[in-house]
């Protein structure tokens, strides 16, 4: 489509969203924006509103208040245009286990209104270059957990789309596994201009050249490029400014550490 | 999206539906032998006791498998129906769910056609059933398999979309022995799928109101008529009533903005 301009293109701007579950907010006025071709780390500990806010994105719900726009589709008034350009892995799995893997991938292809023709060859692209073209015909109940993690990612590039989420992809992955997985998404950054937005609570899985959305307890605490959040904190490493950032941060009653 | 989209999303939909169904044999095994219980062993012992005089839409004296196959038939799609709610539960906490909500079609069109692929499943069920009651003599007339579709399309999805609007508001997967009990039992034996209406209100009338109040009472005359030839137009009115009324109810639980998903409490953090 437009092929020019795209690195200045916003890619998802999620502007004052609000969120609350009876009375516990879970997300309190967050802001930010990623660009297209951005691999943009959110960075938060567990219950810092991570998964909240991509139920949000994926229009799974909507929030209360403030608006998420992605590529400029309004989630709400545009929400099928907008969910036509994400591709989602969320931190539980959801394959569906008694299909075989192939079975699962026709499934979501057909889910995003794509020919069987035209997912074919675009199937067996994703599966060779995640290393697990032999598997196709397996039930997804007999992968481990790195290659269900493998296929849930090729499943979600299948409808080619520009902005790819992905809620703590690395959880109970070893060491290997979990590397392979982050070397491939930022490839797709760099190689497809995509837009990712990748959930964490582990520091190390943002690079020099990530930007980094720093979220706690339901609040962006800081948002940029790694280096500007390292500077706006004054310290030296990623590592100190989160520290720093998240000490500092007013105590609710939320978990130590 | 374009029509062929929705046809692509439909098939895919109907066709992870027939792959679920194939791949587990006892559910597919259970949900055959169950009616025939009912009608080998349940309907053995009460044909004595029980005496029809000929009733509509019957054109002459019947014994009692006869009388209760459309019942049986009706109960194979609550069951059906009752089960897609189960697995949408279950898809919901397995989070398979997710998969379904976050594709680029309209709420609406995504219930409607797992409604509809559940409503296939459980049409091939009822012929298969009927194939092997033939044994107990239940045979309406050959056209009577044919003209029974339409009905059994119609109560499949009312049945069905009574499964969802449960499925929306069960929060958890446990809850559904409640649902056995509240819903799938009172409905099957508070209806006319084992007793006439007319000898329900010989012995009570305040149970005649009830029996008669109940959608499952309806899906049942509906298919029994249709089964020989004739057409209900009050069990068609209200089976068509309660489906739309069940399927805004669906909609709207899984409405992204109002429904109930999003005041469940939220992700466990």
């Amino acid at each position: 489509m437009n092929s020019g301009a795209l690195s200045t293109e916003t890619a998802l701007a999620v502007s004052n969203v609000s969120h609350a579950f009876g009375a516990r907010k879970a997300l309190d006025g967050v802001s930010f924006g990623i660009g297209a071709g951005d691999f943009t780390v959110l960075l938060g500990l567990n219950g810092a509103g991570k998964t909240t806010l991509f139920a949000l994105v994926t229009g799974l719900y909507h929030s209360r208040d403030g608006s998420i726009s992605v590529y400029g589709a309004d989630l709400k008034s545009h929400y099928l245009k907008a969910l036509a350009r994400i591709g989602a892995v969320f931190q539980q799995s959801t394959l569906d286990l008694d299909l075989t893997v192939e079975q699962n991938m026709f499934y979501h292809a057909a889910l995003h209104g794509i020919a069987r023709s035209v997912a074919a060859p675009r199937i067996t692209a994703e599966l060779e270059r995640l290393g697990l073209a032999d598997r196709r015909k397996d039930k997804a109940r007999n992968l481990s957990g790195g290659q269900r993690r493998r296929v849930e990612l090729a499943r979600a590039l299948i409808h080619e789309p520009t902005l790819l989420l992905l809620d703590e992809p690395t959880v109970g992955l070893d060491i290997e596994s979990r590397q392979f997985l982050l070397d491939h998404v930022r490839k797709l950054c760099a190689e497809r201009g995509m837009a990712v937005l990748w959930a964490t609570h582990l520091i190390d899985e943002a690079d020099d050249n990530s930007k980094v959305v720093v979220l706690h307890k339901g609040k962006v605490l800081a948002a940029g490029s790694a280096s500007e959040v390292i500077a706006g904190a004054g310290e030296a490493t990623l590592r100190g400014a989160f520290d720093k950032l998240v000490g500092s941060a007013p105590a609710g009653k939320g978990k130590p550490q | 999206m374009r029509a062929a989209q929705y046809y692509r999303a439909f098939m895919g939909i109907l066709q992870r539906e027939a792959l679920r169904w194939m791949g587990q044999r006892s559910r597919f095994v259970s949900a055959l032998v169950r009616p025939l219980v009912w009608l080998g062993i349940f309907a053995a012992g009460f044909r004595f006791t029980l005496g029809l005089s000929i009733i509509e839409p019957y054109d002459t004296y019947i014994p009692y498998e006869v009388y209760i196959a459309p019942g049986l038939v009706a109960m194979i799609q609550l069951f059906n129906g009752m089960q897609s709610s189960l697995s949408m539960v279950y898809d919901r906490e397995m989070g398979s769910m997710k998969t379904l909500m976050i594709s680029p079609f309209p709420r609406w069109f995504l219930l409607l056609s797992k409604l509809m692929a559940g409503v296939a499943v459980s049409v091939v069920q009822v012929y298969m059933f009927l194939a092997i009651a033939l044994a107990w003599d239940v045979s309406p007339p050959p056209l009577g398999y044919l003209e029974m579709l339409p009905a059994l399309i119609l109560s499949g999805l009312m049945l069905g979309a009574l499964g969802l609007v449960l499925s929306s508001f069960i929060k958890q997967l446990e809850n559904f022995a409640g649902v056995m009990n509240f819903v799938i039992f009172p409905m099957f034996f508070a209806s006319s799928a084992l007793n006439p209406l007319w000898r329900v209100k010989e012995s009570s009338l305040w149970l005649y109101r009830i029996y008669s109040a109940n959608p499952f009472t309806h899906a049942v005359e509906l298919i029994r008529y249709a089964m020989y030839g004739q057409f209900n137009g009050l069990a068609t009115g209200v089976v068509a009533g309660f489906l739309a009324v069940f399927m805004i109810a669906a909609v709207w639980g899984y409405d992204p903005g109002r429904g109930l998903i999003a005041k469940r409490g939220g992700p466990p953090e």
